[in-house]
C-alpha cells in the first residue's frame, strides 16, 4: 500500500440523510491507470466526486471517513478545497469548455481564474503542452482564438483534458470521460490514459467494459454503494473472485 | 358503412369551423393588442414630427411668445439622470442578483427576493416622495442626485430579479467544472457564472433603463425639473418626461407642439433600447447554449 498515491478509509457519502456509499476503503496507486465500473446508481460519479472535494458542492451532500492523497486526509479541517482540487483534477461525463473563452484562453482558464500570473510566453507554452499532452494540438493550433465551442464534441473533451492539465494535478479523475463521444475520439482518449499515466495517476469510471480491461491497471467493482470487488484488472476480468462481479462484467446484469 | 362514414365528415367539418373561428379570433386579438402601438406612435408623429429639428435638439427653451427654442436642457437632462441611476442602480442590482442566483434557499436570499418583488410593484410616484423624504428634504433641496437616486431604486430590483434570473440558467455544469479546476467559489461565480449571463444581465440592464427612462412622477418630486442649463449634481434637472409634461399642460400653443415633440423622442429613444435588446440577445441564445 506504500505507492498509494490517494486512498480511502470508510468512506460514507450522503445525500441529506440518504447514505449512498457504504464505507468504502480503495487505494489508488501512483502512476497507475484504475477503473471503476458498476451498474447506474451504484455510487460511481458520488465516489470520485469524494475525492477531490466536489461532492460537497452539492447541496445537502456530505461524507465521512477519510480520503488520504500522499498520506495526509484531504477533510482534515485545515484543508482547504481549493488546493484539493488544484492538486486533484477532474473531467466530466459531459464536455464543458467554457463558452465564453477561446481555445487557449479554455486551456488557460485555470491559471487565468485563479489569478496566477505568468508571462505571455509561459503562457503560451503551458497552452500548447496541455493541448499536446491532449493529444489536441494539432487539430486546433491554427485556431487558438476561436471559440471553445466550436469544437466537436470529442474534441471538446480533449479541450477539458488540456485544461484540467494545464493546472499540473498529481490526481486526474475522469467520470464516463468517452460516454459522449465517437469510436475514434474514445480511442484517442484511450491512449491518451497510457501516456498520461506516466505523469499522473488517472481514476476513470467508465460503462465500456472493453474500455476498462484495455487502458486500467486496477479495475473496482461497484454495487449499490458498496465496493464489491478490488483487483488487478486482468484478474478482475479473467478470475473475479466474487459471482456479484462476473455476472456485471459477462453481461448478466446492470 | 355509409351513416358512420357521413356523420365523420360532418365532425371533421364542425371541426374545422371551430378552428377557423379560434384561429379568426386570436388574430383579432393580436390585432387589438398591437394596434394601440401603432396608433400612438402614428399620432406622436403626426403631431410631434414637425416640431422634431435640429433647434429642438440643440437649443434651449424659449420664453413664452417667443418663437423657436427646444429641449436641449431636458434631453441632456435625462441622460444625465438615467446615467447617474444606473451607476448607482446596476452595480448594487446585479450583485444582488448574484447574491440570490448563489443562495437560492438561504432566509436572507428570500427576504431579498420577497422585497425586491414587492419593490416592483411599488408604484412610482411613491418611491419618489420616499425619496423626497430621505434625499431632498435633509439634504436641501431638489437635485439630479435625488431623481437619480429615485430612478435607481426603481431599477435595483428590475436589474435584481433579471440577474437572479440569467444566473440561473447557466448550466449547472459549468460552475463545477471551473470549481474542479481549484477555482475559488467567489472567482467562479464573478468570471465564470455572471460573465457567461453577462448579455442576458445587460438585456435586464437595458429594459430597466427604458423603463426609467420614461419616469415622470418620481421625478417631480426630486429632480423637479429646470428651465436652464445645469450640469451641477445639487441643483434641479429638467428631464424630457418633466418638459413635456409642464408643456403639455401649459396653455400655449407653441409649447404644446414642443411637448409632442419631446413625447416622439422619448418614445424613439425608449424603442431604440429596446430593439437593442432584441439584437442583443439574438446572439445569447447561442452563448448560453
Ligand atoms: N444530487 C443528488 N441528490 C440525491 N441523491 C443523489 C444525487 N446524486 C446521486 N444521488 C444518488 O446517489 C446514488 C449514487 O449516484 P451516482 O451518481 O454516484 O451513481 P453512478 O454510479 O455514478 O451512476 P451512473 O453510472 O448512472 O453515472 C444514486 O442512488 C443516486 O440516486
Ligand atoms: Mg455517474
Amino acid at each position: 500500500m506504500a505507492d498509494n498515491k490517494m486512498s480511502t478509509r470508510d468512506l460514507r457519502a450522503y445525500f441529506h440523510k440518504v447514505e449512498a456509499l457504504h464505507g468504502v476503503t480503495l487505494g489508488f496507486a501512483a502512476n497507475r491507470v484504475t477503473a471503476i465500473i458498476g451498474p447506474s446508481g451504484c455510487g460511481k460519479s458520488t465516489l470520485v466526486r469524494c475525492l477531490n472535494r466536489m461532492h460537497e458542492v452539492v447541496p445537502g451532500a456530505s461524507c465521512t471517513g477519510q480520503v488520504l492523497l500522499d498520506g495526509e486526509d484531504i477533510y482534515a479541517p485545515a484543508v482547504d478545497p481549493v488546493q484539493v482540487r488544484r492538486r486533484v483534477g477532474m473531467v466530466f461525463q459531459k464536455p464543458t469548455p467554457f463558452p465564453t473563452m477561446s481555445i487557449e484562453d479554455n486551456v488557460a482558464a485555470g491559471l487565468k481564474l485563479n489569478g496566477i500570473a505568468v508571462s505571455r510566453a509561459e503562457r503560451d507554452r503551458i497552452v500548447e503542452e496541455s493541448l499536446r499532452r491532449a493529444a489536441l494540438w494539432d487539430e486546433v493550433k491554427d485556431r487558438l482564438k476561436r471559440p471553445g465551442a466550436s469544437l466537436s464534441g470529442g474534441q471538446q473533451q480533449r479541450l477539458c483534458v488540456a485544461r484540467a492539465l494545464a493546472v499540473e494535478p498529481e490526481v486526474l479523475l475522469m467520470d464516463e470521460p468517452c460516454s459522449a463521444l465517437d469510436p475514434i475520439s474514445t480511442a484517442r482518449i484511450e491512449e491518451l490514459l497510457l501516456e498520461l499515466k506516466e505523469n499522473f495517476t488517472i481514476i476513470i469510471v467508465t460503462h465500456n467494459m472493453q474500455q476498462a480491461a484495455r487502458c486500467s491497471d486496477f479495475t473496482a467493482f461497484m454495487y449499490a454503494g458498496d465496493l464489491i470487488e478490488f483487483g488487478e484488472t486482468r484478474q478482475i476480468f479473467t478470475t473475479p473472485a466474487r459471482r456479484e462481479t462476473e455476472d456485471y462484467i459477462t453481461g448478466r446484469f446492470g | 358503412m355509409t351513416p358512420t362514414k357521413s356523420l365523420h365528415s360532418r365532425r371533421q367539418f364542425f371541426r374545422k369551423v371551430k378552428s377557423d373561428v379560434m384561429v379568426g379570433l386570436t388574430v383579432l386579438a393580436t390585432v387589438v393588442a398591437v394596434a394601440p402601438l401603432f396608433l400612438v406612435l402614428g399620432y406622436l408623429i403626426s403631431k410631434g414630427a414637425a416640431s422634431v429639428n435640429w433647434n429642438f435638439f440643440t437649443k434651449m427653451p424659449a420664453p413664452v411668445g417667443q418663437p423657436g427654442g427646444g429641449m436641449a436642457n431636458a434631453i441632456v437632462g435625462t441622460f444625465e439622470l438615467v446615467g447617474l441611476a444606473c451607476l448607482f442602480g446596476v452595480p448594487i442590482g446585479v450583485a444582488a442578483g448574484i447574491y440570490l442566483a448563489e443562495n437560492r434557499g438561504g432566509v436572507l436570499a428570500q427576504a431579498i427576493r420577497f422585497s425586491a418583488d414587492v419593490m416592483m410593484g411599488v408604484p412610482t410616484i411613491v418611491v419618489g416622495i420616499f425619496c423626497y423624504a430621505i434625499v431632498v428634504r435633509p439634504f436641501g433641496g431638489f437635485s439630479t442626485l435625488a431623481g437619480a437616486i429615485a430612478l435607481a431604486v426603481i431599477m435595483i430590483p428590475l436589474v435584481t430579479r433579471t440577474a437572479e434570473e440569467m444566473i440561473l440558467l447557466v448550466p449547472h455544469e459549468l460552475r463545477e467544472a471551473a470549481l474542479a479546476l481549484g477555482v475559488p467559489r467567489w472567482r467562479t461565480s464573478l468570471l465564470i457564472v455572471a460573465r457567461t449571463a453577462a448579455s442576458g444581465i445587460a438585456t435586464g440592464v437595458i429594459l430597466a433603463i427604458a423603463r426609467v427612462a420614461g419616469e415622470t412622477a418620481p421625478l417631480l418630486f426630486t429632480a423637479f425639473g429646470n428651465r436652464f442649463w445645469s450640469t451641477s449634481l445639487f441643483q434641479p434637472i429638467s428631464s424630457l418626461t418633466m418638459q413635456v409634461y409642464t408643456y403639455a399642460i401649459s396653455p400655449f400653443a407653441d409649447w404644446q407642439r414642443q411637448a409632442w415633440a419631446g413625447a416622439l423622442v422619448l418614445t424613439v429613444i425608449v424603442l431604440a433600447l429596446e430593439f437593442g435588446v432584441r439584437w442583443l440577445t439574438r446572439g445569447a441564445a447561442q452563448v448560453a447554449r
